[in-house]
């Protein structure tokens, strides 16, 4: 495969760029793989790269019911931040993070890494102890953040309204090493990467079934066939239950679904991503201009791909009581993903009741950030059977003692 | 937007109105369980894509919890049924059937 490069594109340039290859590969599937991914989204491929450049094993499949990236990798708000409160979360969610600074040259793709900080909003008096008390945490798990106050909110985000009647801003949680990036191309990336090193990538290919003997994965049938292997990785975010089901167990998951929009263009008025937690919006500002809106999930079962118009509503009611000049912008579009929810707002990374199948969901409204990382762990307990120092904690058996990484209540996550 | 009819008032309310209580007819672990029976019920979900039977409280009308049928993947609404109900009833289960015969039951 070529590189991509500077020089490539110069050469390109001047023959019409007629000379690019397809990114990757879309070969049939063989009979049997070393091991099997289950899902094309950011978190599967990310394993799949792991598998195969920290581990060695590279005869593998990615098998993906949909197209590559169409999920929630697709569906996200590409925010990357890693000021958890608890110790598990903040080492693997700032492996993520540090991974992303380098991801661009670790793919050969540009992924758009743009550092450009992230603050959450300190709207009630609890929330600012909250984050002040995640600021200490952080700085004892090495992760750079810092509360700020109102005056330093206001000189990084100008078009912000600190005097809200409800919710005035107490100050923030600033990580200045967080931001974006352009999540197709992480998606991309992974897959080109992926491909070079020999792997399958196989879309629009559902599993219908998965195979088991006397406790052990055997093969999974798919809506090409029937492919053997002996390990199963499932990474398939809101249908994790469904896949389960089919190995025979449950898992401590509800899939919910979390709304997004995005507004027509403007010029560049925000240069670092905003959370408000309180008021349950966050925004910023991709590279085309857009506002691109997060914001809550539906409290209800739901797999449709798009959520209740209510919480767009609320949503929007919030951000444009703390950013009054958006108030006249118009809407392109809104869209929904189907999130898995656990009841720690914790992922799992973790074995499960049947020998060599392992889950890696969980990862609720807030995955995009944790790709590579999660890519990483999830490659480690992939290859060596056992999960390393990053997924240890995140064992489905927490759930049964009680080890819950609570992430719900008190480290500022959106959800 | 999601509108269940509460069989308590027979009010037909917006899901602004009510609240969900995950899903029903869960066998309670007590006293002298195991902890993987305690696990299964605290936390192990069917999550299912289409039938569910989920809880529901009509939080902002009459305050009570009643049970519904509902399709996660359709949305629609098969039934609305009493809290006291232990079991899928067998009206609910005719009705779910009608309308998805494929469906294969609540196992």
């Amino acid at each position: 495969m070529r590189r991509y490069s500077a020089f490539a594109i110069a050469r390109e340039g001047l023959r019409y760029h007629q000379g690019w290859e397809r990114a990757w590969a879309s070969p049939e599937p063989k009979k049997r793989y070393d091991a099997i991914v289950v899902g094309a989204g950011g978190h599967g491929l990310a394993t799949a790269f792991y598998l195969g450049k920290n581990h060695g094993i590279t005869n593998v499949a990615v098998i993906e019911k949909g197209w590559l990236g169409g999920g929630n990798t697709g569906r996200n708000t590409t925010i990357i931040r890693s000021n958890y409160l608890q110790d598990p979360s903040a080492a693997i969610y700032e492996k993520s993070r540090s991974l992303y600074e380098t991801m661009s040259q670790d793919v050969n793709m540009n992924v758009m890494f743009s550092p450009r900080g992230v603050i959450m909003l300190a709207q009630t008096h609890h929330e600012v102890r909250g984050y002040q008390r995640t600021a200490h945490a952080n700085a004892l798990q090495g992760v750079e953040t810092t509360f700020i106050g109102p005056q330093k909110v206001k000189e990084l985000v100008p078009i912000i309204n600190l005097e809200g009647p409800r919710y005035p801003v107490l100050g923030g949680l600033w990580q200045p090493r967080g931001g974006t990036a352009r999540h197709d191309a992480v998606a991309w990336g992974y897959a080109r990467a992926c491909s070079a090193m020999g792997m399958d990538i196989i879309q629009n290919c559902a599993v219908t079934g998965i195979e088991t003997e006397g406790g052990q994965v055997k093969a999974v049938n798919t809506t090409k066939g029937r492919i053997e292997t002996g390990k199963l990785a499932l990474v398939v975010a809101g249908h994790s239950s469904d896949l389960a089901q089919m190995a025979g167990f449950r898992l401590p998951i509800e899939s919910v679904a979390l709304q997004a929009l995005v507004s027509e263009p403007i010029k560049p008025c925000m240069d670092v991503v905003v959370m408000a937690n309180t008021v349950h919006g966050y925004m910023s500002q991709s590279d085309k201009g857009e506002m691109v809106i997060g914001g809550g999930t539906d409290h209800y079962n739901n797999y449709t791909q798009r959520g209740s118009f209510h919480h767009i509503e609320e949503t929007v009611r919030a951000l444009v009581e703390t950013f009054p000049m958006i108030s006249r912008l118009k809407m392109l579009r809104q869209w929904g993903g189907i999130v898995d929810m656990t009841g720690d707002r914790s992922p799992l990374i973790s074995k499960t009741p049947v020998g060599g199948i392992f889950v890696n969901c969980g990862w609720g409204t807030g995955g995009f950030k944790a790709i590579p990382g999660s890519g990483w762990a999830m490659a480690e307990l992939v290859a060596k059977g056992e999960p390393g120092p990053l997924a240890a904690d995140f064992g489905i058996e927490r759930f049964r003692e009680g080890r819950f990484i609570d992430e719900s209540v008190a480290a500022g996550v959106a959800h | 937007m999601l509108i269940l009819t509460c069989p308590c008032c027979g009010i037909a309310a917006d899901e602004t109105e009510l609240e969900n209580g995950g899903e029903a007819h869960l066998k309670r672990a007590t006293v002298g369980s195991s902890d993987e029976a305690f696990e299964a019920y605290l936390f192990d979900r069917a999550n299912p894509k289409g039938v569910h039977f989920e809880r529901w409280r009509h939080a902002y009308g009459c305050g009570k919890w009643f049970l519904a049928a509902r399709d996660t993947v359709t949305l629609e609404v098969y039934a609305t049924y009493s809290g006291q109900t232990p079991e899928p009833p067998a009206d609910v289960v005719k009705a779910i059937k009608a309308k998805r015969p494929d469906w294969e039951g609540t196992a």
